[in-house]
């Protein structure tokens, strides 16, 4: 570990240091940009995040530590900074046609959503307990903003104060996590943890393992693990459709950026006691997260079910963390899937905005009865996302799963992959279920012109499809990002 | 340019082709449509003449195969491998022969949404002749899933009045099935490092308790799609509710992609399971002869009845393969055949009954013969060849199967029982009664309603639709020594293979 001038230290995190400074410049730049004029934010936001986008591929293959070891440029923290990136983009997008239709539009929006990219990107590059608490509270206080940015209506005020509260409640699970933790090794760096963990100078192995437990369940309350799921339905039903598609993927796939990174530095050496809570929390949130979405009327509260089920399936690749020689594999195949995730997520999450209407209207499973022959496009777009989420081939969704399931057995843990399987079998009936219902009831379904919307879901299903079969270089980035070792 | 000119390649993707013209016709020229879609099936099917050309009947192994490597990373050992040896290359004549026939009996039957149909019918064609030719388990299993998304579509949108339920569960049944295969398909790439069926079968050396378990993930999601008693529950929806072309495939291919996944997989990968298992496999499948049969006869619905009666035939293909002699397996690999021909054909005849008539009751028929002589006469002869008939195609493949199991039940074959083939036989004759009682409600006796004297008997389009099928069943039936020949030494292969398992677990 170098010693650097701070100077250097804001180069080396450059993509983070770049886009955290041009959204305080938006900050200002919205005060002299007449609302009326809805085009220069979101352009703006567009043109940070695609700097930020280059300035993350140059940094490819580099790998440098910053603020004394509180951050780090690695593959992982570059693979996500990349994601997360483009995140942002599709959210800009989404969010272009979507608060317009909506009557929403107001260029904070854009503002906010980057300072949570932000948030998300420090999150992957953090190496420091502090810094991880500092950057989840980054990337979620402009969530529960944006969560609330539908008042005064009565659900997304709801839905912001019940994502705060319970947020808040999370946070204080993780703080105290990392308090015991530090209790028990006398620092908060992950470097100086793996000391103290290898070098014996644990100064409380109990305390380490109450600490470690508690800051899995402040980051399950983010990724939305079952039993610290019950926020994520009301949620994402009761924010704007803009803010929920965002959310699904940018805090869960930083939630689970977090917990790589701890989980597979710091706390391996505990895993015999964490492996099997892995798997008991991995069982259940795959199958209650499948199971009530089969209940599901609405379409917003059954992707809200099926985001938790995939948490699931992800933390299911997260319990063989602790074996020698698996490491790469759990976290090549986690970032795998959370990119298919991030691409059926998203366009799935377009479809539905391009049916919402205002008051609530066009969200039931019924109004998507007859798009198969009203808007045969959009239809076809969101087969390919059910089959994807369902992990039906060909589809990215099943390479994924394919790879999950791959890591869980070679971990030697077959009757979690049993589970898992057993539940995609439940998930695939009520995921056909829009699917019969698009294309085998009649029906006048409305949709929005959203030129945008309708290309994120085009772009995203033939992504979907394409990378099944020419997911080579996916394969090799996702398998490349790795963590660096202290 | 070699990756693209390669007949496997070619006669997999040349379908796709057709969907890419299909896409930039309207809706409004259904014609249009429908003769691109004849034409690209027609045109697939001489591709795939062009690969019986160059097959060579003589060699044992995988012939004119395509292997590149595929997914490489973290690894993974992918490929993508495509071939052809004698247990596919017949299944992928059938493939391509019954595509053209089937789109021909959609010419006035589908009239919605005709655009739709035929690229589903094509995708379908492009996944069912992959999982035919895949030699990888992992490009296996992506062929495999997706041939269930097109016919989920073909009988969603265009089936009968209980077409979502159907389709569902169909969808749901097959898939239950297929996910324990994948976890067995993963645990084959992680200890055997290969997803290359050969060289999984070269490699061998997996334990026998472990081979069991393997065997019984790969047998569960093959006796689903078989369907096997007593996993048979989702294929009399699928069937009943499917439209007349989506039953045709159905049954004679999706159902032969189950009995493929034994002889391909099953049996080779996990020999000492499969003999170990046999005698197990060798009942379920005596069973299902006899169930379908008894269920077949009390039918009041014709397509109901060709429905089950295909329980009862598949009962024999498996009979057949798990008798694990050359007989047997030679015998059922040309049942799979005889199979599609003769219940496609009943399909398609059960189809155009019911295009008249908008019923498939037997009750509301009778006396048929004397209004539609022509398709009383092609009933008759296809009939006849279901149940087995000297002369016809069945009865070479259930006689084959019949003297396999036989066999099998000599002092040391497999099953070690004649009860097998005994009670397998009782179900010809069971075969015999529900046919012929069929045929009898149907087209003799008086005429009982008035309805049916204005039928009008089949036009030219109907004939052509069922003369190149009737064609094969007189030729299988009259001189079978052609199509035995083309799989009798990769048959024997597979039985080299048994036979060294069970020296291996002699004591």
């Amino acid at each position: 570990m170098t010693l650097n001038t701070l100077g250097s230290d804001f180069v080396i995190l450059l993509p983070l240091t770049f886009l955290l400074g041009w959204a305080s410049l938006l900050l200002l730049v919205d005060l002299f940009v007449p609302q009326e004029r809805q085009d220069t934010m979101p352009l703006l936001a567009v043109l940070g995040l695609v700097a930020t986008i280059v300035l993350s591929i140059m940094q490819a293959g580099q790998s440098a530590w910053a603020f004394q070891g509180m951050a780090v440029v690695d593959g992982f923290s570059t693979f996500f900074n990349v994601l997360f990136a483009i995140s942002g983009l599709v959210g800009v997008a989404l969010a272009y046609d979507y608060l317009r239709q909506m009557d929403l539009a107001r260029n904070t929006y854009y503002t906010l959503l980057l300072f949570s990219v932000g948030g998300m990107m420090l999150m992957s590059a953090a190496t420091d307990l502090i810094v991880i608490f500092l950057a989840l509270e980054l990337l979620s206080i402009p969530l529960y903003v944006l969560s609330g940015f539908a008042r005064p209506k009565g659900e997304s005020e709801e839905a912001a104060l019940k994502y705060f509260l319970l947020g808040a409640f999370a946070s204080g699970f993780l703080v105290y996590g990392i308090a015991l933790v530090f209790g028990a090794t006398g620092t908060t760096s992950l470097a100086g943890v793996v000391q103290a963990v290898h070098g014996g100078a644990l100064l409380n192995p109990m305390l380490f393992i109450i600490g470690a437990a508690l800051m899995l369940i402040g980051l399950g309350f983010k990724v939305a693990v079952v039993p610290f799921h019950m926020w994520t339905p009301d949620v994402y039903q009761g924010a704007p459709t803009a803010v929920t598609a965002f959310m699904a993927l940018g805090a869960k796939a930083a939630g689970f950026a977090a917990l790589l990174r701890i989980f597979l530095t710091a706390f391996p050496q505990v895993s015999a006691d964490l492996t099997p809570v892995l798997w008991v929390l991995a069982a259940l949130t795959m199958f209650l997260g499948n199971v009530v979405a089969i209940a599901q009327r609405n379409i917003k509260r059954m992707l809200a079910y099926s985001s938790i089920a995939h948490a699931g399936y992800l933390l299911m690749a997260l319990v063989p963390y602790g074996q020698q020689g698996l490491s790469g594999d759990v976290s090549a195949s986690l970032l795998f899937y959370l990119v298919a995730y991030a691409l059926s997520n998203f366009g799935a999450w377009a479809v539905v905005m391009v049916l919402e209407r205002q008051d609530d209207q066009g969200l039931g499973l019924d109004d998507y009865a007859g798009l198969g022959s009203k808007s045969p496009f959009l239809a076809a777009c969101m087969t390919v996302f059910m089959l994807s989420f369902a992990g039906v081939p060909p589809t990215l969704g099943f390479v994924g799963k394919f790879y999950l399931f791959r890591t869980v057995l070679q971990g030697g843990f077959v009757w979690l992959a049993i589970i898992g399987v057993l539940t995609s079998l439940i998930s695939a009936y009520y995921y056909l279920r829009v699917v019969v219902i698009m294309y085998m009831r009649d029906g006048d379904p409305q949709t929005h012109p959203a030129p945008w919307l309708r290309w994120t879901a085009g772009v995203m299903a033939a992504g979907v499809v394409a990378l099944t079969f020419f997911g080579g270089p996916l394969f090799n980035w996702a398998s490349q990002a790795l963590l660096t070792a202290f | 340019m070699d990756f693209l000119t390669h007949p496997l390649n070619v006669v997999t993707f040349f379908p796709l082709l057709g969907v890419l013209v299909i896409l930039f016709l309207k809706e409004e020229q259904k014609n249009t449509i429908r003769w691109v879609a004849l034409i690209t099936s027609l045109i697939a099917f001489g591709i795939s003449l062009a690969v019986l050309v160059q097959f060579n009947a003589a060699n044992p192994d995988l012939q004119m195969s395509i292997n590149l490597p595929w997914i490489q990373v973290a690894g993974w050992n992918i490929h993508y491998f495509l071939a052809v040896d004698g247990l596919s290359i017949l299944l992928l004549m059938l493939t391509t022969f019954l595509t053209p026939i089937s789109i021909l009996s959609t010419w006035t039957a589908i009239d919605e949404r005709v655009k739709d149909f035929m690229i589903f019918f094509l995708l379908l064609e492009v996944g069912m002749t992959g999982v035919f030719l895949a030699q990888d388990l992992f490009l296996f299993y992506i062929f495999w899933e997706f041939t269930l998304v097109p016919m989920y579509f073909l009988i969603g949108i265009w089936g009968g009045p209980q077409r979502m339920y159907a389709a569902v569960k169909f969808f749901l049944y097959t898939m239950a099935g297929s996910l324990l295969m994948l976890l067995a398909i993963l645990w084959l790439g992680i200890n055997q490092g290969t997803f290359s069926v050969p060289e999984l079968i070269a490699k061998g050396g997996i334990p026998a308790d472990v081979q069991l378990w393997l065997f019984v993930a790969f047998a569960l999601a093959f006796a689903i799609k078989v369907p096997m008693w007593p996993l048979h529950s989702w294929l009399p929806d699928a069937h009943v509710q499917a439209p007349t072309a989506g039953s045709v495939i159905l049954a004679g291919v999706l159902l032969k992609m189950g009995t493929y996944g034994f002889i391909r997989f099953n049996i080779p990968l996990f020999p000492q399971a499969a003999v170990k298992a046999a005698p197990v496999m060798a009942a379920l499948a005596v069973i299902g002869i006899l169930y379908g049969a008894a269920v077949s006869y009390a039918q009041e619905d014709v397509k109901k009845l060709v429905a089950y009666s295909s329980i009862s035939h598949l009962g024999f293909v498996m009979l057949g393969l798990f008798a694990l002699n050359e007989q047997g397996i030679q015998g059922a690999i040309l049942q799979m055949i005889n199979h599609g021909l003769s219940t496609g054909a009943l399909f398609l005849l059960v189809g155009m009954i019911y295009e008249r008539r908008h019923t498939r009751i037997m009750d509301k028929f009778g006396g048929l013969w004397s209004i539609m002589p022509i398709y009383g006469a092609l009933t008759l002869i296809v009939s006849l060849s279901s149940m087995g008939l000297p002369g016809l195609n069945g009865f070479v493949g259930e006689f084959a199967i019949l003297l396999g199991a036989w066999g099998a039940g000599d002092a040391g074959g497999v099953l070690g029982s004649h009860y097998y083939a005994g009670f397998a036989a009782i179900g010809v004759i069971l075969a015999a009664v529900y046919i012929l009682f069929m045929f009898q409600k149907l087209f003799l006796g008086p005429i009982t309603h008035e309805e049916n004297k204005k039928l009008s008997d089949l036009n030219w389009r109907e004939i052509i639709t069922l003369v190149p099928l009737l064609i094969l069943i007189f030729w299988i039936g009259l001189y079978p020594k052609p199509f035995f020949g083309l799989m009798a030494p990769a048959v024997g292969k597979v039985i080299a293979l048994v036979h060294g398992a069970v020296m291996a677990a002699l004591p």
